[in-house]
């Protein structure tokens, strides 16, 4: 039955089994009874996830091992694929950030900054978005990068079984989710960067709550790193496992702290400057080990260059104090700004009073603006970011109208995921584990 | 009469105005060939031509924009001075090109500089048209010359555009160069029937699975690659579902009575 087509639907039936090579297949129970039964059999091949605790999300590991050594590792994604690009052809470009900020679910900022960049390049405002906004931008970014990374080494103690990791991570990410909803209303799916600004600006003591929030992260952070870098256990399971070297990572395209942990200190804020990155003071850690220990080390360094960048930012936000954080242009910007009702938030009752009482014209416009969008003159553009894993892109077409035509991101745990094969093969079946958490993929990112 | 755009006798033979007569604030940089749009060049590219409004078909013309033509023009090639470093790496493109007895008329059909304004645009970028039998010399040059050194693929996004005749799917590559600090896009364009573009992971070896992802979602065959399955979608899946004849899907929802449609079904603005 060499004719036969497999798919990845449905269970192959009997007569789709090529009879020359032996099979044996088996869900669950007792491995070495399964062993014993398997005797003979040269191939072993495990089918690892999707469900799996381990795998980060709905990945699927194909392994073929040879005792504990995996010969031939792939992956198999799309099981989380919910056509976000797709969606967003059939929404205006203001609502686009409102399916974009779904993908990468772990740091939804950066898809919405990235998307909004992109969107103001094509409309030709990059220069005119208000220093606020782009100053809450960074501000935002950065706590989720924080939050991220917290994320990707608590659940990577996890898998590991070191679960205090696991409850410090979400503890510490906690006070920046607390943050995320002072400013949004949401922990996540934020929709709060928009085409042209941020939704709205930062409530009042905002940045006393940052101030008094960032102590606490650094503490978090601190017993984070005492529990793991110097952990032998710890050391033992990372160092040396699931290494890529330079030149690997420039031919599959990985990025991130991942590129980093070779020694290149590539970094998208300060080779293709966004947002202002320019002007904030902060380093890239590198290392040369270019090991999953490496790169434990350097997500946790990332974090407290983030917060650097968070506190400089955090004067500068004092500084600008009242500004704007929309473009002036009012064919852009949405004409009201939220405010809390008895009734929770909405648009301001200023704002509903002047269009149902006083201006037809400004109800009007408001209705179009909302309902219509605005039109994005012809073009493509592409736009990157230096997402928590790596550089996120976003190729944004559009043909003229209120609409994306296209809008393709370039998800960063998509591409990482491609070096799972060179990390793994060779190793053991638990260094799977231990590499697949150093990519860090997120499968809402992968599969969008 | 059965057309869509005559619902009554008097304007029954009324012709529906041609893009070439269309009057407007910018109908003059619309119309192929025009010289007036940017610093000249071919003046923007055409790919589709817009009639009505909210999508209107045989029912004659009820949203009263019946004689709205909307040319869809993107950006046109660009004449030099391209701006900042992208005449220096053109040239030198074309240098390397020539080297290996291929001219780079030839394998760059349009070099799009957007937005091309003087002085040049900080925002400006710069996006090569390759013709697909050279696209791996492009990319080779690209990637392996001391000047280009475009060492970094970001991957490969498709674009659909169904009226675009004999260029209706367009496979478009990043590329970064670390070295110096700058990004060139790539743009090969295909016709619907004839759908193959070469594979380049035999120089980019990233480009794998965003070229299955491009196959998967745009149906567009990626020669030499060496293992061209689905991958976002199932393997059994009919059809690819980010092209422009793909529906979006959705059911009706009832809300409080009314009936919203689904989106792709909605009457939006065209």
């Amino acid at each position: 039955m060499s004719s036969a087509t497999y798919t990845a639907t449905r269970p192959p039936t009997d007569d789709e089994f090529d009879p020359g090579i032996p099979g044996f297949e088996a869900s669950g129970g007792d491995w070495d009874e399964i062993a014993r039964e398997a005797v003979g059999e040269e191939r072993i091949v495990v089918n690892m996830g999707p469900q799996h605790p381990s795998t980060h999300g709905v990945l699927r590991l194909m392994l073929e091992i040879d005792g504990e050594t995996v010969t031939e590792a792939r992956c198999g994604i799309g099981y989380l694929h919910t056509g976000i690009e797709k969606n967003m052809e059939f929404r205006t470009w203001t609502q686009g950030t409102t399916f974009c900020t779904r993908m990468d679910y772990l740091a939804p900022l950066f898809q919405e900054t990235a998307y909004c960049l992109a969107t103001e390049k094509l409309l030709g405002v990059t220069d005119d978005v208000p220093e606020r906004a782009s100053i809450i931008r960074v501000l935002m970014m950065e706590l989720n990068r924080v939050a991220s990374h917290l994320v990707c080494l608590g659940t990577g103690g996890n898998e590991m079984g070191a679960t205090t990791v696991m409850t410090i991570g979400f503890t510490a990410r906690e006070e920046i989710l607390r943050l995320f909803e002072a400013v949004t209303g949401l922990r996540m799916n934020h929709a709060y960067v928009r085409p042209g600004g941020v939704a709205q600006d930062v409530p009042e003591g905002f940045e006393d709550q940052v101030r008094a929030a960032l102590p606490k992260i650094r503490q978090y952070l601190g017993q984070l790193g005492d529990l793991m870098l110097a952990n032998p256990i710890f050391k033992a399971r990372l160092t040396d496992v699931g290494v890529l070297n330079l030149a690997g990572c420039m031919a599959l395209g990985v990025t991130g702290p991942v590129l980093r942990s070779t020694g290149l200190p590539y970094d998208v804020r300060k080779a293709f400057p966004y947002s202002g990155y320019e002007t904030y003071d902060f380093d890239v850690p590198t290392s040369t080990d270019a090991d999953c220990y490496s790169r434990v080390v350097l997500r946790l360094e990332e974090c407290y260059q983030s917060l650097r960048i968070v506190e400089q930012a955090l004067t500068r936000l004092e500084a600008t104090s009242g500004a704007p954080v929309m473009v002036a242009d009012k064919k852009i910007a949405w004409p009201a700004q939220l405010a809390i009702g008895a009734d929770g938030q909405g648009n301001s009752l200023d704002h509903i009073r002047q269009i149902m009482g006083t201006s037809m014209e400004a109800l009007i416009h408001h209705f179009k603006l909302v309902t219509e969008g605005f039109r994005v003159p012809a073009g493509q553009v592409w736009q990157t970011v230096e997402h928590p894993r790596g550089e996120l892109g976003v190729h944004a077409v559009s043909d003229g109208g209120t609409k994306p035509y296209r809008a393709h991101f370039r998800d960063p745990s998509f591409n990482n995921l491609q070096a799972v094969s060179v990390m793994c093969e060779g190793g053991q079946v638990a260094d799977v584990v231990v590499a697949v958490a150093s990519l860090d993929p997120v499968l809402g990112g992968v599969d969008r | 009469m059965n057309d869509g755009t005559t619902a009554g006798g008097s304007a029954a033979d009324r012709p529906v105005p041609q893009p070439e007569e269309v009057l407007g604030p910018r109908s003059g940089e619309l119309v192929p060939g025009s010289e007036q749009a940017g610093r000249g060049g071919r003046g923007p590219e055409v790919v589709e031509v817009r009639r009505g409004m909210f999508g209107v078909r045989g029912s004659g013309d009820t949203s009263g924009y019946g004689g709205l033509v909307q040319p869809v023009a993107m950006p046109g090639a660009a004449t030099r001075p391209y701006g900042g470093w992208f005449d220096e790496a053109v040239d030198v493109l074309a240098e390397v090109l020539g080297e290996q007895g291929v001219a780079f008329d030839v394998a760059v059909e349009r070099v799009v500089v957007d937005p091309h304004t003087d002085p040049p645009s900080p925002h400006a970028e710069l996006t090569l048209h390759v013709a697909r039998e050279h696209l791996l010399a492009v990319c080779r040059a690209l990637r392996d010359d001391q000047d280009l050194r475009f060492e970094l693929s970001l991957g490969v996004s498709g674009v659909h555009y169904p009226d675009d005749t004999g260029r209706e799917l367009h496979a478009v590559y990043h590329l970064t160069s670390v070295t110096h600090g700058r990004r060139v896009r790539l743009e090969v364009s295909v016709p619907d029937a004839d759908p193959h573009v070469p594979s380049t992971t035999s120089l980019y070896p990233t480009n794998d699975w965003h070229e299955r992802e491009t196959w998967d979602f745009f149906g567009i065959v990626f020669d030499g690659h060496p293992g061209l399955a689905r991958i976002e979608m199932p393997d059994d899946w009919p059809g690819h579902p980010q092209r422009k004849d793909y529906p979006l899907g959705g059911i009706p929802v009832e809300y409080k009575g009314a009936t919203v449609p689904p989106p792709d079904t909605r009457r939006s603005y065209s």
